[in-house]
This record gives structure tokens, C-alpha cells and sequence, in this order.
């Protein structure tokens, strides 16, 4: 009944074409954003952030740069976990080149550094496609773990080959280094899950988005049409990479503190994100919080199950979690292709008709 | 000859030893990609899934045997007996083509005619399951594999090639273990030929592979096709799985082989049985080399990203490979 188009008349353009067209999930949309930053950062403790919300956060803004490569035009990168030890040791140079400058700045500038090197490693992709591609970001993958353990100078001559994220503060309250308290590190990770959903969003309904969708769909059919793809794969590689940078630079320095990069970002890492992506769905930004979601808190939910009420061993129950997690990858690969986000959209198509289905 | 010389020989071939090891999981890939237009990522998986069934069976271990003391509480591992070498192969084998039918009948068969880049999402999915089946099934602590395959040096060689340089040379140092490989990644080759060539069942399967529609028309099971082809990538799977598990011991980075397949892969190219074994060996001694020589100057440990990038630049300037069919569509 709530659910409707019905009498929700629109007057003006920018009300046609707003992002939630029907006012049920508008209000649901600010009632979920109130509830996020005015409730939770009150009743956070310790376990909650450090399990579930501050990766789930994180990963939804790396799942949403992946999505934009691979979801929105069609470019298969397995080099994640690479870019996001891009953005993480960016911003460690940042904050221990430029202490005075806020943390803030630092995150976005690594950012920006991340899809420089991304766009750079993109340029193979105007001649190649498919797993071709994949194999190109995978050297990606290796080369710049590599690089980062091997140049002494991008962990600034530490003698454990670690780096370690120094204090730094917004407005007063510290939100990197040991003395961050929990409700800290979720509202800054909050505010970039925001914004960087909210650009997103926007960029793939608008015409860049659509540049990119229609080089997905048949990339000689866009350049017939008047598509640059060498444009769209550039600037498809360097926005995924920037909010992948910003993933990175945020687990370094707000979520783990200390990273030692083959661990934190290897080649696991890139096939984390990837899954998040087929679960949660192809091209779809709530699809990328759902399967961020689904794939956190998953192991959480195993080990709660497993260890804390059958009482079986730890390492059992990681056994476990790899079988389902490619059982499930191929379940929604064979039954559902486009994820969570295509049962969501469902759902709320059976809603809009509901009582009456016909 | 200089010593230096004659060592950067022994360090190509060493390389072409290891390249042979690529060169077996390059196989596997290549054939189930022929027949099925699959690109199976699971294949180093089934490699370590392979050589930790071999080393279950050997030693009488009772499969799942962790999960079934978690859940009853009990204290079983061992059956009691220990089977030979050449009983456990078999058996091995028998797993692995169960395993062939079990994924073509509950998985790629309900994805037939979807876009390649699914396909190999759903080999990811696979190999990941595999692993946990695997580690399930076996446990996950490292495995001595004790097939009674040589170790070591070859003395003889050494004592042979130790005459053809000054004093400070004291002849090539060559692993048994890599020339035992080498001969039966011959043998295997030569086999699979063979069978591709003069069999009814390797014509069939060559027939699939050029053209799956006029194949079916002439009455070729595909099922039949696909679940031989997935048992063949098992019995390469395995034979990797002994060379590489004998060398450094069944563990989980057996697996990570299969990344490096992939520039071989690149190199070669996807549809050619020779091309695996050229790009297996040029692959095997580049890094090698690449680490001897100017692997010191930027601190070593190149070889993690030598295949990638040299891949990377082959795929810029000759994408099909050096010995594949032009299939890339340009844009």
C-alpha cells in the first residue's frame, strides 16, 4: 500500500529524475542514514566495530570501486588487493611526509594516487579483453606487492618491513593509532562510505555510467555510436581505482593500524572483493554493500556457529567457510547471476503490486 | 669457458626443468579449454586436491576424519593399513574422474552458452570449494609425499660436466626429481597425442573442440566429451600434483601453481598443446635467468612477478600467443 508511484506527482525535472523515485524509499533511505549517525556511533562497542561494521564499511567503498570496473564496464580485475596496498602506502607516505596536513586530505589525495597507478596498469585493457585482462591485472597484483616490499623507501626504512599508522585527529578526536575508540573509526569510515556511494551513484546514471555501460554491453556497437572507449576503460580504471585507494589508505590507517602488505593485500584480498561483487551483484551499488556485508559477517556468523556452539575446531570451521563461500559462487552464478541486488529488486517489484499481483 | 658462463647455463637449464612443471599445468588448461571453451582456474587446485588424496590413500587416512571426530566425538584417523604406491594412483584416478562427472553434472552443465568471463568466475568458486573439500577431507597440515621418486643432485652429471670448466667450476648441479619429471611430462605428452590422434574418443574429442553444434550433429555425447575431458585435466592434475609435491612437500601453495600457469598460458596460447609446453619453458628459464642475472641488482625475489609482466608485454604486441588462434576481438 505504502510502496507506490501512485500520487506522488512530479513537478519539476530534477524531481523526475531524482534517485529514489518512489517516496517509501526515500524516507527509508534517510531513515537508514539517521539510524547510521545518529544512533549506532552511540551504541558501538569495540567487538561490533572491530568484527563487522568498520570492515563491512571498508569493503563496501573497495566493492563499489570494483563494481564500477568490472560491474559497470565489464573489465575483469583481479589486481584489488594490489591498488588497495596502493592507497594504503600513499597514505602512510602522506601522513608521515605531511604531519600537519589533515587526514582527510591525505586519504582522498591516496586516493588520487591510486587511480593514476590504475589507470596506468588499465592501458593494456584498449587491447585486450576478458581473462586476457585479468591476467594483466594480476601482474599488477604481484608487481606492486612486490614493489612495496622490496623499496625500503615506501615504509620509510622500518626495520620489521611493517608500517604503522601514527596518531591523527579530526576536529580534536583522534581517529588513526592505538587510541582510537570505536565510535570514531565508524563515523569517518561512514562519512566516506557515504559520499563515495553517493558520487558513485551518480556517476554510473549519469552520462559517464552510461559511456561505461555501453562499452560492457558491445564495445563495437559503443564506438559505432560515438563511445571513445579509450576514454571510457581510462576513466573507468582510474574512478574504480580512486575509491579502491580510499578502501585501502582507510584499512591501513583506520581499521588495522599496522600493515605488512603481502599479508593485508595479497592476492586473497582481490578475490575477496571480486566475490563480494558476483554475490552482492554485477552493476549495482546496493549490490556491492550486500555482498560486502553478506561476506563479512559470514565468518562471523561460521565461527559463532561453529567454535562457540558445536565447539568444533577453529581451523575446521575456516575449511568450512571456503566450501560455502564457493558453493554459494557458483550457486548465484548458475541461479541468480545478478546477485542479491537482482532478489532486492525483485522484492520491491513484488511489493509495488502487492495485494494484487495481476 | 668461463665459470660464470657455464653457471648461467646451469641456470637455463634448471629453468627448463621448471618450466616442465609449468609446462604440466599449462596442460591441463589447455585441454579443458579446447574441448569446453572453459578456462579452469580450479586446475592447481585439483593438482593439490589430487596429490592429497594420493597421500590419504598411501597412509590408510580416514577421509573426513576431523569433521567426524568434531561432530561424534570420536578418535579416528588411521584405517590401520597402508596401500602401495601404484594402488593409490588408481584409486586416486577414480576420485578424480568422480569428481570430473560431479562437476560437469552439477555445474558447468547448467552454464553451457554463458559468456566466458562467467565461466571462469565459476572455476574460482570451484577451486575454492575444492580447497575446502580438500582440507576437509585430508586435514590441512603439509604432506610428505614418499612415492620413493630420486632426491637430490645427480652426482653423475656433476662428475661428467665438472671437466669442462677451470677450478672454481665443479659441474652442473641437476635435481633428479626434475629430470624424472621431464621424462614423464614426455611420456604424458606423447600419450595424450597419441590418444587425440588414434582413438575413437580423441577424435571424438578433437571434434568437440573445433565445433561443438556440428560435433552433436554427428552424434557426439557432449556430456560424455566434457566429463572425459575434466577426468584427462584430473590425470594431469595429478601427475603435477606428484612432480610438485614430491619437490616441495603437499601444502597449500601447491595451488598458487595455477597462478602461474597463466602467463604460460598468455605466452603459448590457449588453444595449443605445444604452445603450453614452449610457454612452460621459455616462462621456467626467462625467470630463472632473470632472477641470476638482474634479480641482485633490485633485490632479488623477482621471480613472484617475472611471468606476469613478461606476459603482460607479450600480450600488448602478439595477443593470441605464440602459437594460438588470433580470437581476440580488437576495439
Amino acid at each position: 500500500m505504502l510502496y507506490r508511484e501512485a500520487g506522488d506527482f512530479k513537478t519539476s525535472y530534477q524531481e523526475d529524475s531524482q534517485t529514489f523515485p518512489i517516496a517509501f524509499d526515500r524516507y527509508r533511505y534517510w531513515a537508514v542514514l539517521a539510524f547510521a549517525f545518529l544512533v549506532v556511533p552511540f551504541v558501538i562497542n569495540d567487538y561490533w566495530a572491530n568484527a563487522i561494521l568498520v570492515p563491512f564499511l571498508i569493503y563496501a567503498i573497495a566493492a563499489i570501486g570494483l563494481n564500477i570496473l568490472t560491474g559497470y564496464c565489464g573489465q575483469v580485475s583481479l589486481g584489488t588487493g594490489g591498488f588497495m596496498a596502493v592507497g594504503a602506502y600513499a597514505c602512510y607516505k602522506l601522513m608521515t611526509s605531511f604531519p600537519d596536513v589533515s587526514i582527510v586530505i591525505h586519504i582522498i589525495l591516496s586516493g588520487g594516487i591510486t587511480a593514476a597507478v590504475g589507470a596506468a596498469f588499465g592501458l593494456p585493457s584498449l587491447r585486450i579483453k576478458g581473462f586476457y585482462l585479468a591476467v594483466a591485472t594480476l601482474a599488477a597484483q604481484f608487481f606492486l606487492v612486490w614493489l612495496f616490499n622490496k623499496v625500503s623507501w615506501f615504509y620509510n626504512y622500518s626495520a620489521s618491513g611493517q608500517i604503522n599508522a601514527p596518531e591523527r585527529t579530526v576536529f580534536g578526536v583522534p581517529v588513526t593509532g592505538p587510541n582510537t575508540e570505536a565510535w570514531a573509526q565508524y563515523l569517518i569510515c561512514l562519512v566516506f562510505v557515504t559520499v563515495c556511494a553517493i558520487i558513485a551513484r551518480n556517476l554510473t546514471r549519469g552520462s559517464l555510467g552510461r559511456t561505461w555501460m555501453s562499452i560492457r554491453d558491445m564495445d563495437i556497437a559503443a564506438e559505432i555510436i560515438g563511445v571513445n572507449p579509450l576514454k571510457a576503460k581510462l576513466t573507468a580504471f582510474a574512478v574504480s581505482s580512486f575509491f579502491i585507494g580510499i578502501a585501502g589508505a582507510l584499512f591501513f590507517a583506520v581499521y588495522l593500524g599496522a600493515v605488512e602488505v603481502g599479508e593485508a593485500f595479497g592476492i586473497q584480498k582481490s578475490f575477496l572483493v571480486l566475490f563480494m561483487i558476483i554475490i552482492g551483484g554485477l552493476g549495482s551499488i546496493f549490490g556491492s554493500f550486500a555482498g560486502a556485508a553478506f561476506l563479512v559477517v559470514l565468518p562471523v556468523v561460521l565461527k559463532l556457529i561453529g567454535v562457540d556452539l558445536l565447539g568444533w575446531p577453529t581451523d575446521l570451521v575456516a575449511h568450512f567457510q571456503l566450501v560455502i563461500v564457493g558453493a554459494l559462487i557458483m550457486f548465484f552464478l548458475i541461479k541468480e547471476p545478478h546477485g542479491l541486488a537482482q532478489l532486492w529488486r525483485l522484492a520491491k517489484e513484488k511489493l509495488r503490486l502487492w495485494p494484487f499481483p495481476y | 669457458m668461463s665459470a660464470d658462463f657455464l653457471y648461467g647455463i646451469e641456470v637455463i637449464i634448471n629453468g627448463l626443468m621448471a618450466g616442465v612443471l609449468y609446462a604440466l599445468v599449462a596442460l591441463g588448461f589447455v585441454l579443458i579449454f579446447k574441448a569446453s571453451g572453459i578456462f579452469n582456474y580450479a586446475q592447481g587446485v585439483m593438482a593439490l586436491f589430487a596429490a592429497l588424496t594420493l597421500v590419504g590413500i598411501m597412509e590408510g587416512e580416514v577421509p573426513f576424519s576431523h569433521l567426524i571426530n568434531a561432530v561424534f566425538g570420536t578418535e579416528i584417523h588411521h584405517f590401520g593399513w597402508e596401500v602401495p604406491a601404484l594402488l593409490a594412483i588408481l584409486l586416486t584416478l577414480v576420485v578424480m574422474i568422480f569428481f570430473a562427472w560431479a562437476v560437469q553434472h552439477f555445474v558447468f552443465r547448467h552454464l553451457v552458452g554463458q559468456e566466458p568471463i562467467i565461466l571462469f568466475m565459476a572455476t574460482i568458486g570451484l577451486a575454492y570449494f575444492l580447497e575446502g573439500v580438500g582440507d576437509l577431507m585430508w586435514g590441512s597440515d603439509i604432506k610428505t609425499l614418499a612415492l620413493g621418486l630420486p632426491q637430490g643432485g645427480s652426482l653423475w652429471v656433476e662428475d661428467i660436466t665438472s671437466g669442462l670448466g677451470g677450478d672454481d667450476f665443479y659441474g652442473f648441479f641437476i635435481d633428479k626429481l626434475d629430470m624424472v619429471a621431464t621424462v614423464v611430462a614426455i611420456v604424458l605428452v606423447t600419450g595424450l597425442i597419441l590418444f587425440a590422434q588414434y582413438t575413437k574418443q580423441g577424435r571424438a574429442m578433437r571434434a568437440v573442440a573445433d565445433d561443438h553444434q556440428a560435433a552433436l550433429s554427428v552424434g557426439i555425447s557432449l556430456n560424455f566429451i566434457w566429463v572425459l575431458v575434466w577426468s584427462l585435466a584430473g590425470l594431469v592434475a595429478l601427475v603435477a600434483g606428484v612432480m610438485w609435491g614430491a619437490k616441495s612437500g603437499v601444502q597449500f601453495s601447491l595451488s598458487l601453481i595455477a597462478l602461474k600457469a597463466l602467463p604460460v598460458l598468455m605466452l603459448g596460447g590457449f588453444t595449443s598443446i605445444p604452445g603450453a609446453i614452449v610457454g612452460g619453458l621459455i616462462i621456467g628459464v626467462g625467470e630463472k635467468l632473470f632472477e641470476y642475472m638482474i634479480g641482485p641488482m633490485v633485490g632479488g625475489a623477482t621471480e613472484n612477478w617475472f611471468a606476469y609482466v613478461l606476459a603482460l608485454i607479450f600480450l600488448v604486441f602478439r595477443p593470441q600467443g605464440l602459437f594460438g588462434e588470433k580470437i581476440i576481438e580488437r576495439v
